[in-house]
């Protein structure tokens, strides 16, 4: 019977706080389905309307910005590339950065890690103007390239994978040497199934790291053709309807990259038990 | 020159220790050779050198009649089963086989040939789809000697292989190890700590103490005719008795009995060592021990009791003999199968 009440009354803090989560974005989304009359009139709405399509085309298709030649649908290609460009970089980054620490005899390999982890203290926008004129030096700005590479580099991956790295027992690489495995056969046939798990939450991480950047692409970026969603939220002009319409799409690819990768994230888990 | 050679081996770690010192031993084709030694005396050390997984700080190591020092271990064909096993936790135990077959350019039909034949060697063709945290520690074991097997290597390599598995599992391993060893016919070198292990296993044993070779032997010939203190108390169950004494004008006295007319020169200070087994019961013998324990093992009974002066002291006699706790024994060592070692450098001279 005890049980029963700590039991239910968790449950109950559980769902409050589902709710003080939830009901904000689902007046907003609820709202974006209206028109912006009748939001203007009575405010945030908890039921849907009936402008859905509406709204919503008419944000992905319009030509918004100052030269009227963005979409919303470029933003969302943009920052896709972007956010993938970034994760997929920044993995490879890592795990080849780690591999060299921990399995290469390099001198001072203790010391070169503890640098690049202090990067974490040292945030983009402290270190944004001399990145931004290098890139400037490279012409690289307004370029897919250069909204990537200077963020791909992550120090907080890189030490995840070389704890990693550190658990994997010596015996395995002898064992894989006396099999004929060299360093690369190694890292590709053990480091990385083995740390499959902890690649796809990495990919999921930095995705969204990606995908959240705001100062770097605004300072990078003069073209509109480069502006990404993020961006995009905070230069939208026009009705509410509509920037609640944007609003909505712009959660849509982070969920759908952890939904999507959530199997394999928790298909390695169980399999390596 | 024989088939594995080290010559003048020896290995310093890099923070000093002197884990092996000018060891020189050869290996002859298809033999078994046994390392043992207590733990921390360099046979691991020695072992990963000839893999390739420790560098050589000095001397030469040939394996094949092809000087190896410098070359890598996965050029080197030789096989390595580790105590743990090292399985690829991430690979059915087919592919565990296969990896190592893979690497070398097999093609696919040859190394579905091997890796089904060595499993069918093993008995553990019924796993082969399974992930090796799916196996007991057994079938892991057995995984482990696929792996080595099935690459037909030059030499396998055995690092206390053994030692995770419970005490009937280990002895029914030691046997099929040795079986196996014996049909596939491949030179090898098994590391134990495990007197009992390397006496069964091997051809010959190299019984190390302190990262030096204190005997190199048969099985038997070790047994029988120990060189020194180390090896004596090292090799034998249960372990061999030390007495102290003197010599003086060929005749030993120790506490409480002398012997007369030794073979042996020596005079001085020495420690005496009898076996258990080499004792017998016979009226008004040289040593006397009353009994404390006795331990039935069946066969055999263990008698455990002290001498005059209180030595602790073992006698092992047939198992049909009644022994009582507290009885006085009157022993006699047989056909004088004594051995006295000089007491401070340890080398046996009798
Ligand atoms: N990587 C290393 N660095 C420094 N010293 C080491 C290293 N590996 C082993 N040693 C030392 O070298 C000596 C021999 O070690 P080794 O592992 O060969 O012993 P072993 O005979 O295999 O013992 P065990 O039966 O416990 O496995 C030990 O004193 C050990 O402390
Ligand atoms: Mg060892």
């Amino acid at each position: 019977m005890t049980r029963f009440i700590t039991s239910s009354f968790s449950h109950l803090i559980l769902l409050i706080g589902i709710l003080i989560m939830v009901v904000p974005v689902w007046m907003i989304f609820a709202s974006s389905t209206h028109t912006s009359s009748m939001i203007n009139m009575n405010g945030l709405q908890i039921l849907l309307g009936d402008s859905f399509y509406e709204n919503y085309l008419r944000v992905l298709l319009y030509q918004g910005g100052f030269f009227k030649e963005i979409t919303a649908l470029k933003m969302f290609f943009n920052s896709f590339i972007m956010a993938t460009g970034v994760a997929i970089l920044s993995v490879v980054t890592s795990l080849m950065a780690a591999y060299a620490l921990v399995y290469y005899r390099i001198k001072y390999a203790t010391l070169l890690f503890w640098i690049i982890f202090i990067t974490i203290l040292v945030p983009l926008e402290l270190r944004i103007f001399p990145t931004y004129s290098v890139m400037a030096e490279l012409n690289l700005v307004n370029s897919y390239f250069g909204l990537i590479v200077p963020i791909s580099a992550s120090a907080i991956a890189t030490l995840f994978f070389r704890q990693f790295y550190k658990t994997v027992p010596d015996e395995l690489l002898e064992s894989a040497k006396l099999d004929g495995a060299n360093t690369w056969r190694f890292f590709v046939d053990f480091l990385i199934p083995l740390s499959k798990t902890m690649i796809v939450a990495m990919l999921i991480f930095m995705f969204v790291f990606g995908y959240n950047q705001y100062l770097w692409p605004l300072l990078v970026t003069t073209s509109e053709q480069y502006w990404t969603v993020v961006m995009g939220l905070k230069m939208m002009s026009g009705s509410i309807v509509h920037r609640f319409a944007f609003v909505m799409m712009s959660m849509v690819p982070p969920i759908l990259i952890i939904i999507v990768l959530q199997k394999y994230f928790i298909k390695g888990v169980f399999q390596d038990k | 020159m024989s088939f594995l050679d080290l010559k003048n081996v020896t290995k310093i770690y890099p923070n000093g220790t002197k884990a092996v010192h000018e060891t020189s031993l050869s290996v002859d084709e298809g033999e078994f050779m046994v390392f043992v030694g207590p733990s921390g005396c360099g046979k691991s050390t020695l072992l990963r050198m000839v893999a390739g997984l420790e560098d050589i700080t000095e001397g030469d190591i040939n394996l094949d009649g092809k000087l190896i020092n410098e070359v890598d271990p996965s050029e080197r064909d030789v096989a390595m089963v580790f105590q743990n096993y090292a399985l690829y936790p991430h690979m059915n135990v087919y592919n565990n086989l296969a990896y190592g077959l893979k690497n070398r350019g097999i093609d696919k039909e040859t190394i579905e040939q091997k890796v089904n034949d060595a499993a069918k060697l093993l008995q553990i063709s019924d796993y082969l789809q399974r992930k090796p945290s799916m196996l007991s520690g057994g079938q892991r074991q057995r995984v482990a000697m696929g792996r080595a097997i099935v690459r037909n290597p030059k030499i396998f390599l055995f690092d206390e292989p053994l030692s995770n598995l419970d005490a009937k599992l280990r002895i029914q391993m030691r046997l099929e190890i040795k079986k196996l060893q014996q049909k596939v016919g491949v030179t090898s070198i098994f590391v134990t700590h495990d007197q009992v292990e390397a006496m069964t296993l091997a051809d010959r044993l190299a019984v190390i103490n302190n990262g030096i070779i204190e005997q190199l032997g048969t099985p038997i010939e070790i047994y029988d005719n120990p060189k020194s203190l180390f090896v004596a108390g090292f090799i034998g169950s249960p372990q061999m008795n030390f007495l102290d004494g003197n010599i003086k004008n060929k005749t030993l006295s120790a506490e409480g009995f002398e012997i007369k007319d030794i073979d042996s020169d020596f005079e001085g200070e020495v420690k005496l060592g009898i076996r258990p087994e080499h004792l017998s019961q016979r009226e008004n013998s040289l040593i006397n021990l009353k009994v404390d324990l006795v331990e039935q093992l069946g066969s055999d009974n263990l008698v455990y009791g002290q001498l005059k002066d209180k030595k602790d002291f073992c006698y092992r006699c047939p198992g049909n003999l009644t022994i009582e706790k507290g009885a006085d024994l009157s022993l006699n060592i047989e056909n004088n199968k004594y051995y006295i070692f000089d007491k401070s450098t340890g080398k046996r001279v009798n």
